[in-house]
């Protein structure tokens, strides 16, 4: 039995939709009660997402309320900062080192934080900053960003690697399921 | 099978094991995927109405032959929807016809936040709400069963969170149901006044059985815990108050109208204090005070926004998360949803802000230009708008005003309700200039097609909408169709309209950046040697274009050559990545 809340986070469009999907599935194990909650429509063109995985006995609501996520996946740093709060005491962090500037660090009226990660690391010492764009580029796709991250997820939580390649193959297309593999073998072996 | 199922898909396979014949729809977030996912089953008929009140009539008439009909919309849909539906309540059908209607409390994706329940009350038929996706599917079974049984539609309502959440849902057999006979029958189907007034007599009655079925039925579900508090509540409310309450006494409502006073009673009986726990507004808060029972209910829950767990426990037992505490002490930028990189709406919205022009804008993606840094919109009020917007402001204000006035919309949104929009102003001898913006695709939705790109839902090649002929049919003799990534032609092009006295469309043609078929030669990047720090290529607000102090940088992994910001830079400082100077 797994028990766990995990949130993914991320700009519209990095692929949080597809990890959530995997990850939810795996939930599917062991008899345990699953519930996802994903965005979509104008939020996701471009703008901040986050979507809820809950695993356990019995699930209720959908949403992950603060201090109640087990895991933190961000896809982007600032991401990381904005949702921190949801992060329960000694839970885990995953950060992609990738930056994505807002509108309005792009036009100058405000400024992309500095030392993100150093400073998420000195309030979560379970803080794993992965450049996982750089990764899913030598694996031979860009897009493949989000099979690192779960794959670096993976490692830290007591599920069998095969159920998490099972359930990929469950949902991804099959002329993509290689390159995404890779990818989360990548993430997996960190 | 155990599968995780959206909400939406969950309705969607549930239509399938209903034995649906007919379904039908106009995109619209939270709703889109039903109907998605319904054309995925070969074996029923699906399309994409041109908006929310053909689809629903093409439901109907299909529901009246005789055949199990669905159709889907989000909550604003159903306005434009409410003229057949008040109708078919007094109408009833032949085989079971399902509205599913998809509200979005907190606004995620939607201009309001109304609450599309007051259509059951109003329109006199029933309504069922279900609380996770098997509901979603069980809750679709049961309501082709009450349509047919009770002779009505029945309305089946979902909220964003129920849509758009994944759970459990154990997938059934498709149900054999065969088309019901068809037989012409005057008095039940053709509504005027002398018939109406026959029907409106069995719509009271049908509403008395079904208020008597809504006390007996196992849609709604008395849980006794703890008797100090009872809870009654229905949908999503009920997932966050089992979270924040856990084990108290609960009514939890399948069956949100009509609402069974014994019922009430009965439950009201078995706990000390009640509170009604509903997004939005208090709907069934009224209903349960109109029976003399006292609750707590929107005295101290938010009538606006979503709720989760937490607003319950904050407001109902005053317990506050501990988030005074403050993790990092620094101002976190807001990542509003943009344009992507390479839209075509990006070129357009540039020269409307460099004309300084009031813009009457309207429903989709590019309701995103009112957003900084293009900041080139007016007003958006719902599909359709921006024409009759934009000739309510020429009749108010006079010619000289709408001489620097642009009604703006999509190709969809122009099908769905700005044609008659466009009637108006030529018949009313308005000078509105239209800009219809034709990116070959519905958008903001997630690609549906749609009359005017050629293809139906299931992707067969069918007729297509010309917009030039029709703007030509309607009256208007100007129509100028235009590329927007080439802003100085653009520009030329709607001064003149803008300056002739007479209606025009411009059709700003270019496809969606994210269709497959469109390529582009891939990233730019800036030539440093060239580069004046003009940040002139700032203003089109592109995220790919990313401000570095002085400098402006190139984002090449999100950059895909659409190359505006070469078209809009003095400097010709803009190359593509692998060109002549790598």
């Amino acid at each position: 039995m797994i028990n766990l809340n995990i949130m993914l986070v991320g700009v519209g469009g990095q692929g949080t939709l597809l990890a959530s999907r995997i990850l939810g599935n795996v939930g599917l194990q062991d008899n345990n009660d699953v519930k996802v909650s994903e965005v979509h429509g104008m939020s996701q063109r471009g703008g901040s997402v986050v979507t809820y995985v809950k695993i356990g006995a019995k699930i209720y609501s959908p949403l992950i309320e603060k201090y109640e996520a087990d895991i933190i996946i961000a896809f982007e740093q600032l991401e990381a900062m904005r949702w921190i709060g949801y992060l329960r005491e000694n839970g885990k962090m995953i950060i992609n080192t990738q930056k994505i500037d807002p509108m309005p660090v792009i036009t100058g009226k405000m400024n992309y934080p500095d030392n993100i990660i150093k400073q998420i690391k000195n309030i979560y010492s379970n803080t794993v900053a992965v450049d996982a764009l750089g990764i899913a580029k030598e694996c031979g796709n860009i897009k493949s960003v989000n099979m690192v991250l779960l794959g670096c997820m993976a490692a830290s939580v007591n599920v069998d690697k095969s159920i998490w390649i099972n359930s990929m193959r469950d949902i991804i297309p099959d002329k993509y399921i290689d390159v995404n593999i890779k990818a989360f073998e990548a993430g997996y072996s960190l | 099978m155990k599968k995780l199922l959206l909400g939406n898909e969950a309705v969607a396979r549930g239509a399938y094991e209903a034995g649906v014949r007919v379904a039908t729809a106009y995109p619209g977030t939270p709703s889109t995927e039903i109907t998605e996912n319904i054309s995925k089953y070969d074996d029923i008929y699906t399309e994409w109405s041109p908006n929310e009140k053909v689809a629903l009539e093409v439901a109907i008439g299909s529901a009246i032959a005789g055949g199990r009909s669905i159709c889907s919309m989000k909550h604003v849909g159903l306005n434009v929807a409410a003229d057949p539906l008040f109708t078919a309540s007094y109408t009833g059908i032949n085989a079971g016809l399902v509205i599913v209607v998809a509200d979005d409390p907190g606004m995620h994706s939607s201009q309001n936040e109304q609450d599309s329940r007051y259509y059951a009350l109003s329109a006199r038929v029933p309504m069922l709400e279900p609380s996770d996706s098997k509901e979603c599917k069980d809750f679709i079974l049961r309501a082709f069963e009450m349509s047919e049984n009770y002779d009505c539609p029945v309305i089946l309502r979902l909220t964003t969170r129920i849509a758009h959440s994944r759970s459990i849902v154990e997938t059934g057999e498709k149900q054999d149901i065969e088309l019901n006979e068809y037989k012409k029958d005057t008095d039940k189907y053709v509504m005027m006044p002398a018939m109406a007034r026959k029907r409106h007599v069995e719509v009271e009655k049908r509403m008395e059985f079904l208020t008597e079925y809504s006390h007996k039925t196992d849609l709604n579900e008395i849980i006794l815990g703890s008797r100090d508090i009872g809870i009654i509540t229905s949908g999503i409310s009920y997932q966050y108050a089992r979270e924040a309450f856990g084990n108290v006494s609960y009514l939890k409502l399948g069956m949100i109208y009509p609402i069974s006073e014994t019922l009430i009673r009965t439950f009201a009986k078995e706990v000390k204090k009640i509170f009604v726990i509903e997004e939005l507004e208090p709907f069934i808060e009224n209903i349960v005070k109109q029976y003399g029972i006292h609750v707590i209910g929107k005295d101290l829950l938010p009538r606006i926004g979503e709720f989760s767990s937490q607003i319950l426990k904050e407001n109902l037992y005053n317990k506050r998360c501990s988030d005074e505490e403050v993790l990092i002490n620094q101002v976190i930028p807001p990542r509003p949803p943009v344009m992507c990189a390479g839209c075509p709406h990006r070129g357009m919205f540039y020269v409307l802000k460099k004309l300084k022009l009031t813009v009457s804008g309207d429903i989709g993606c590019y309701t995103l230009g009112a957003l900084s840094p293009t900041d080139a919109m007016d007003t958006c009020i719902c599909m359709g708008a921006s024409i009759g917007v934009a000739h309510g402001m020429e009749k108010a204000r006079g010619r000289s005003f709408s001489k620097k006035t642009v009604a703006i919309l999509g190709d969809s949104t122009f099908i769905h309700s700005g044609i008659t929009g466009l009637i108006d102003v030529v018949y009313n001898k308005g000078n509105s200039t239209v800009i219809i913006l034709d990116n070959s695709i519905t958008g903001m939705t997630g690609h549906q097609q749609n009359p005017s790109t050629g293809f139906t839902i299931k992707n067969e090649p069918t007729k297509k909408v010309d917009f030039v002929k029709l703007a030509n049919a309607v009256g208007i003799e100007r129509v100028r169709v235009t590329n927007p990534f080439d802003t100085s032609e653009f520009e030329k092009v709607l001064k003149e309209e803008l300056a002739v006295d007479e209606p025009s469309v411009i059709i700003s043609q270019s496809p969606c950046a994210l269709l497959k078929h469109v390529k582009y030669d891939g990233p730019m990047k800036i030539n440093k040697d060239k580069c004046k720090s003009c940040k002139m290529c700032l203003a089109i607000g592109c995220p790919a274009i990313v401000n570095k102090g002085d400098n402006t940088e190139i984002n090449e992994t999100m950059c895909i050559g659409c190359e505006l910001c070469s078209d809009v830079c003095k400097f010709d400082c803009f190359e593509r990545v692998g060109g002549k100077n790598d």
